[in-house]
């Protein structure tokens, strides 16, 4: 992975220092709170509904096992001992203190990690998929570009007062697992026909108030123009985007106003002024960039021996075919798999984990997986490269961290904001629905049989749960001070990216398990052999699922 | 007169800045000396005040640089405004006047810009700050102006990102 020098350690030394200097002025009172306001927004630092919340950014999901301890150790010493992975795969701290987060943010730099950007009206925190570089699928390792993407993004001195947030995902696999169509950009790695590398540009996607999936506006741009076009981007954006309404502010807004066509063609006229300049990459600099996310030193394995001994193992023990089933999946190496970690057992919040599994996750990318591992959007972790004579080994440790649960990509696996028991946004709780519902479908081997269903919970439109994508969504809402919960389904956030339909009315908190269980008792009632509950929606649409849900019971 | 800093010192500020009025712009009253005029009223008076050399233009953060174009270097000093420090328009603004428009006069902040914004409107291009509030303490100020001393991207102060630079 990506590993700071000292020209990026002095970036960071230089932002840390300024966001010291602004604090103090702050307590001091010589800051007012609504200048201060987007500084700390732009370090990382909310005001939540308890206390402050610190996000730190985590580049592409991509985290060491060092990095790993020093966020242990800042959930020990300046938290209640525990953090949340959120759903752009970053972290986030509930209760730090605020005078100490100067201090925070100093510990994290020292091992090249920070705040900065991971909130406020600039451009966040690059994501991606969580398998790059090791997916049997994938095209083009997508990390060396967003690493690129990274360091002109971090401290852009044009663009640190946008009209909204803004955020870039970029993929290179087949499927879309970084759901680059509802983001501000997404990229797709890919080739042309003369085999050179370059970008298939999406822009003005997002989820939020106004769900909008996302307009290709460039086909191919060649990989050397990357920096150039995202600048000719958010500067036909800054300038024109609009500032007079919050609600209306993201760049989908404009795109939709001026057309996708219109607002290609404002880019192109920007961008050629721009794309021959400094900013064209050079073939040192990617390959630079590639560097950095060479192959770490695989052994040669034979996988038909090693997949008999992981096929063995499997058969004396259900519990640990039920994990390789869900929770391991095909590397491109032969003799290696990797493994999701996951953050959703049935009673804890989703992506909630505490200093001491933080530490063991930190031990067990040393000991398996070449000391890295990775965030993913949907709230879990991954060790990407293990070999997979050792899974059995690892899945024993995993099961005592309590991070065996097999229920990867089920309906278990749940996306769920912090809600509001944390949130000043929300509407309405989300984490208590997430538990009520992984407890309706308590039983795994029917939960197995129900296959892939991604359940997505928000608490308020701002859709951080990403409930539009949702094959299920939830989202909280606020009636005359009651909290209750809208159902829409069809939603996804892969290549086949829709936004989910409303059902119909909302619910109360406590019928949402018996709700989302007719749902699913309409897709058994009516799938093919083959289909997954999203195919069976889509091809039986909404009205069945209506009935059921909304039949008076008599 | 309030002062201003420009070129990282505290200086006095010579010219006045002239507000937008209601009304049509032909029909400003554009003031003796130095002044720094709204770019509507350049725009419609070209023709009696272009033989004057002591006028300046300014920006609004929703008019674009190219409303002057190549006209700009006509001008000693040009301003961009802050109508609220949040509208960052204007940091676009500076860039464009002097990166595609290669003005090399004075480029003055002007407006609700605050303090924590002087290292990154320096990086486009802005030389000289001028707030509107006269409690600013320009002192403090010019220890912002240099927060950062490094930097990953090309700007105006740096033309080469740091890609191009790495040793």
């Amino acid at each position: 992975m990506y590993i700071y020098d000292e020209y990026d350690h002095s970036i960071l030394r230089q932002r840390i220092a300024q966001f010291r200097g602004q604090t103090e002025r702050f307590l001091a009172g010589e800051l007012p709170p609504e200048q201060f306001l987007p500084l700390r927004l732009q370090n990382g630092l909310y005001v939540q509904r308890l206390a402050p919340m610190l996000r730190i950014n985590v580049p592409y999901g991509m985290i060491n096992s060092t990095q790993l301890r020093k966020l242990a150790h800042i959930a020990r010493h300046y938290d209640k001992g525990y953090c949340h992975v959120s759903t752009r795969q970053n972290i986030q701290y509930n209760w730090p203190d605020l005078t100490e987060v100067p201090d925070i943010l100093a510990e994290l730099a020292e091992v090249g990690m920070h705040g900065t950007q991971s909130s406020g009206n600039c451009i966040r925190n690059t994501t991606s998929d969580q398998f790059a570089g090791v997916a049997p699928d994938e095209v083009i390792d997508p990390r060396p570009y967003c690493e690129i993407i990274r360091q002109w993004s971090s401290f852009h001195p044009e663009f640190a007062f946008l009209p909204r947030k803004f955020k870039i995902a970029v993929t290179g696999s087949t499927q879309d697992r970084a759901a680059v169509q509802v983001h501000d950009i997404g990229l797709e790695v890919v080739f042309n026909d003369k085999g050179e590398v370059g970008f298939k540009v999406f822009v003005g996607g997002g989820l939020g108030r106004t769900p909008v999936i996302g307009v290709a506006i460039r086909e191919f741009l060649p990989e050397e123009h990357l920096l150039s076009y995202l600048e000719a981007i958010l500067r036909v954006y800054n300038l024109f985007g609009r500032r007079d309404n919050k609600y209306k502010a993201r760049i989908k807004i404009l795109v939709r106003a001026l057309t996708p066509e219109v607002f290609a063609q404002k880019v192109e006229d920007e961008w050629q002024h721009l794309k021959d300049g400094y900013n064209k990459l050079t073939q040192e600099e990617i390959q630079r960039a590639k560097g950095f996310f060479t192959a770490p030193a695989y052994e040669t394995i034979d996988n038909a021996a090693a997949q008999a001994a992981v096929d063995a193992q499997a058969a004396d023990s259900i519990a640990f075919g039920k994990w390789l089933q869900r929770n391991v999946r095909e590397h491109k190496i032969p003799g290696y798999a990797s493994v999701t970690l996951s953050l959703k057992p049935t009673g804890v919040a989703p992506g909630d984990i505490t200093d001491a599994q933080l530490e063991v996750i930190a031990n067990l990318a040393d000991k398996f997986s070449f000391g890295e591992a990775r965030t993913t959007h949907e709230q879990n972790i991954v060790l990407a490269d293990v070999k997979k004579t050792e899974l059995f080994a690892l899945w024993q440790e995993c099961k005592a961290a309590g991070f065996a649960t097999p229920n990867i990509g089920t309906i278990t696996d749940i996306i769920c904001c912090p809600g509001g028991d944390f949130c000043s946004l929300a509407n309405a709780k989300s984490i208590p629905i997430a538990e009520a519902i992984q407890r309706q479908f308590e039983d795994l081997d029917y939960v197995y049989d129900l296959g892939d269903i991604d359940l997505n919970i928000s608490g308020c439109m701002n859709a951080c749960g990403h409930h539009h994508v949702g094959h299920i969504g939830i989202l909280g809402v606020d009636k005359s001070g009651k909290e209750f919960y809208q159902v829409q389904l069809g939603g996804s956030a892969s290549n086949d990216a829709s936004l989910g339909d409303v059902l119909g009315p909302s619910f109360g908190a406590d019928d949402m398990p018996a709700v989302i269980q007719k749902i699913v008792d309409v897709y058994v009632a009516n799938r093919t052999a083959e289909e997954l509950f999203i195919d069976t929606y889509r091809r039986i649409g909404a009205a069945p699922f209506k009935e059921k849900v909304y039949a008076k019971a008599n | 007169m309030q002062k201003l800093i420009k070129d990282g010192a505290i200086q006095e500020n010579t010219w006045t800045l002239v507000a937008k009025a209601d009304g049509e712009a032909i029909a400003v009253e554009v003031p003796a000396g130095q002044v720094l005029i709204p770019v509507a009223v350049w725009l419609a008076q070209k023709d009696q005040l272009q033989n004057r050399t002591d006028i300046g233009v300014w920006f609004d953060s929703d008019e674009t640089a190219d409303l002057i174009g190549a006209d700009a270097n006509r001008f000693p000093v040009i301003g961009v405004n802050f109508p609220l420090f949040m509208d960052g328009r204007s940091f676009s603004t500076a860039r464009l006047l002097r990166e595609r428009y290669g003005f090399k006069g004075e480029l003055r902040a002007v407006g609700n810009f605050i303090r924590d914004q002087l290292c990154y409107l320096r990086r486009c291009g802005v030389n000289a700050f001028a707030f509107s509030n006269p409690e600013a303490n320009l002192e403090d100020a010019l220890k912002s102006l240099n927060d950062f001393q490094e930097y990953y991207q090309a700007s105006v102060d740096q033309p080469l990102p740091l890609f191009r630079r790495r040793a």
